[in-house]
């Protein structure tokens, strides 16, 4: 067991994957020599060679682009976007070709690739450089979409994300690099598709996703103690495949629900939980489920400012508290 | 214009074998009368949705297909039926594909637009326009890495040129000196607007290659020995580590861009000089003959294969439609459409 940082597990899982198998390269921007923007990749240049571990322009469709074109001729591309917001210029690949190719021609073509890419806000980078945009992924068929919260499953998901045969895009959040978590020796594979109670309770159901983890525990802490509320919190991880399961079996068994997201509120990835919640749960529940989110707004750069905006420990606490009383 | 004809004129006219000349003219007919079946059946409303031919453009399918390996790959656009067909895939199953059955390359899941046969070669038809380009150029990538000997061939119209993808395939192309072959089909037309109105540089394609380092290649797309001498060179070149090409061929389509589009936006008389000394099936019957090919060998050819596009369209008129279980196939790669426990 040794301490990592987020960001360490990064390079870690990566490494751990490019170990294993020549098949995998990695591209990006800034990647190599520079050890990634957020130094998240550092020594993968120096272990792998440039043969492997490649540095390109600021091209993000020709990442995108010939990601795919090697996935879907044998090789197992990592590819950096690095920033999430930036997805929107080579979001052709995402919504046309990587989600829909294997299906428009009858299972011929395969796209096993991962993109991994810097999401969300808390560093006052401002509108553009800072959204979460995870849903942006998961409302489209043939993606998967995953986001870990902890060093450790970082490096899990990677390796799962990496040997999934199909395109998997996964979020790191860019306010979690520099905390720290144990990370157990040797090779670690989690699987896709598995949400994890990270707190047992029996009030409420809180779902939460990467950097929202910490702030639904911390929220957890104050409730118990202070309002004597015991919340049980889901890590969701991933978005697709979704673990209906082991959500909808907490929510029958405290009967309240509440969803802690970073992204806008319109169609963010709460509003479908809370849906299939609704649809196949309804009767288990003691009161509506409640979405925290980030209001319908672009996240602004300043500090106060943007700290009103994302879901904070104090608001997720006081809206829990409120509507339980 | 720094843009040149290379090799073509050059090259003495006996450098190709009487057998490669056969198969190329072969293949013109194939495609030619294909695609014209294909808008027959459209008239008949028996292809639904759209469809983009390539009536006119068979000289660069057949000349590019002609001078490949059979692991070489071909990236092409929705206007992909000429090189699907030009790498061997069958007609019944383009033909099949069109119409919606379930004997069609995709069994009804693509359509016109996005012929794929991974067997032949065929990578993909892509309907976004110029999205195909950074594809072929990490399938080349793969082979680099790999140390394998194939080439990826990307063919795109002189639209292609003014979207970004364009641009950043061809610097990466270069950059890491990618055995991938660009070939730009400048029909003279994006959609409905003349290429000339809306392009920055009087020739498309290789009025660009300088800002790549690339050399400017022109040529007539007309003519499947100059098009089959060009690919030979870029192919050799990529396959030897020397890097992309990049080869503008001046062709000509006789339809609109889509089945929707009558093209009267074409001025009098242009139609008529294209489908005339500059067809390329014309082009190449009259150079055979004059080669001492007897008439005989090429009327058996086009007999051959008006029958066996007469065979396919039998095939595909009685084929059922595809059944309902194939919905939620194949989203991923379990087979399924799952997305949830």
């Amino acid at each position: 067991m040794a301490e990592l940082t987020y960001r360490e597990a990064v390079a870690r899982g990566i490494a751990q994957e490019m170990q294993r198998d020549p098949d995998v390269v990695f591209l990006g921007e800034d990647i190599g020599k520079a050890g990634g923007v957020f130094k998240s990749t550092v020594g993968l240049y120096e272990q792998f060679g440039p043969s492997r571990v490649r540095d390109t322009p600021i091209s993000e469709q020709a990442i995108l682009g010939a990601a795919m074109g090697a996935a879907m001729t044998g090789l197992k591309p990592i590819a950096e976007i690095m920033f999430s917001d930036f997805i929107a210029v080579c979001f052709d690949y995402l919504a046309n070709h990587y989600s829909k190719s294997r299906y428009m021609t009858a299972g011929q073509v395969s796209c096993p690739l991962v993109v991994r890419t810097a999401n969300g806000g808390g560093l006052r980078f401002g509108a553009q450089h800072s959204q979460s945009v995870e849903n942006w992924c998961m409302m489209i068929p043939g993606l998967k979409v995953v986001a870990p919260s902890t060093p450790a499953d970082v490096v899990g998901l990677m390796a799962a994300a990496v040997r999934d045969p199909d395109p998997v895009i996964f979020f790191e959040h860019k306010s979690l690099y520099a905390m720290k978590g144990e990370v157990p020796d040797g090779e670690i594979v989690d699987k896709l598709g598995a949400a994890k109670i990270v707190r047992p309770g029996k009030d409420a159901t809180v779902l939460a996703l990467a950097l929202m983890v910490p702030r639904a525990l911390a929220a957890a802490e104050i409730l118990k103690a202070e309002h004597g509320i015991d919340c049980e919190v889901i890590d969701v991880r991933s978005l697709v495949p979704l673990d209906t399961r082991t959500i909808l079996s907490s929510v029958s068994r405290t009967s309240r629900v509440f969803t802690v997201e970073e992204n806008p509120r319109l169609c963010g990835w709460g509003a479908e939980l809370v849906s299939i919640i609704a649809d196949e749960v309804f009767y288990d529940l003691d009161g509506p489920p409640v979405r925290i989110t980030t209001p319908h707004i672009p996240l602004p750069a300043a500090e106060s400012l943007e700290d009103a905006a994302m879901p904070s420990v104090d608001r997720i606490t006081e809206t829990i508290a409120r509507r339980l009383k | 214009m720094a843009t040149k004809s290379r090799r073509s004129k050059a090259t003495p006219a006996d450098d190709i074998s009487e057998e490669v000349r056969l198969r190329m003219y072969r293949l013109q007919v194939e495609l030619r009368e294909c695609e014209q079946r294909a808008y027959d059946l459209f008239l008949q409303n028996l292809v639904k949705g759209t469809s983009h031919l390539s009536l006119g453009q068979e000289a660069v399918a057949a000349g590019f297909a002609a001078a490949m390996e059979p692991g070489d790959l071909t990236f092409c656009t929705y206007r992909g039926h000429a090189h699907t067909l030009a790498r061997g895939v069958s007609m019944e199953k383009v033909l099949g594909e069109l119409m919606g059955r379930d004997n069609g390359l995709l069994r009804g899941k693509g359509g016109s637009m996005h012929l794929t046969a991974i067997d032949h070669g065929v990578m993909g038809s892509y309907a976004i326009v110029g999205a195909h380009i950074p594809i072929a150029c990490g399938a080349a990538w793969r082979a680099q890495y790999k140390g394998a000997k194939d080439v990826s061939v990307c063919f795109f119209g002189d639209g292609a040129t003014n979207i970004g993808s364009f641009h950043e395939g061809l610097n990466l192309a270069v950059i890491w000196k990618l055995p991938v072959v660009f070939v730009c089909e400048n029909n003279l037309y994006m959609e409905y607007t003349p290429i000339g109105e809306v392009t920055a540089v009087k020739a498309p394609a290789a009025g660009r290659a300088a800002a790549y380092g690339l050399e400017a290649i022109t040529i007539d797309g007309q003519d499947a020995d100059a098009v089959y001498r060009s690919a030979k060179a870029a192919y050799d070149r990529a396959r030897s580590g020397g890097g992309p090409s990049l080869i503008e061929c001046q062709t000509y389509r006789y339809s609109g861009h889509s089945r929707a589009d009558p093209a009267k936006y074409r001025p009098e008389g242009e139609l008529d000089f294209w489908k005339g000394e500059r067809d390329p099936l014309r082009i190449y019957r009259h150079r055979l003959l004059k080669l001492g090919i007897d008439e005989s060998v090429l009327v058996e050819i086009e007999d051959v294969v008006r029958q066996r596009v007469h065979e396919a369209t039998e095939l595909c008129r009685v084929a059922p439609a595809p059944a309902a279980e194939l919905l939620t196939t194949d989203v991923y790669a379990d087979g399924g459409s799952a997305w949830r426990n």
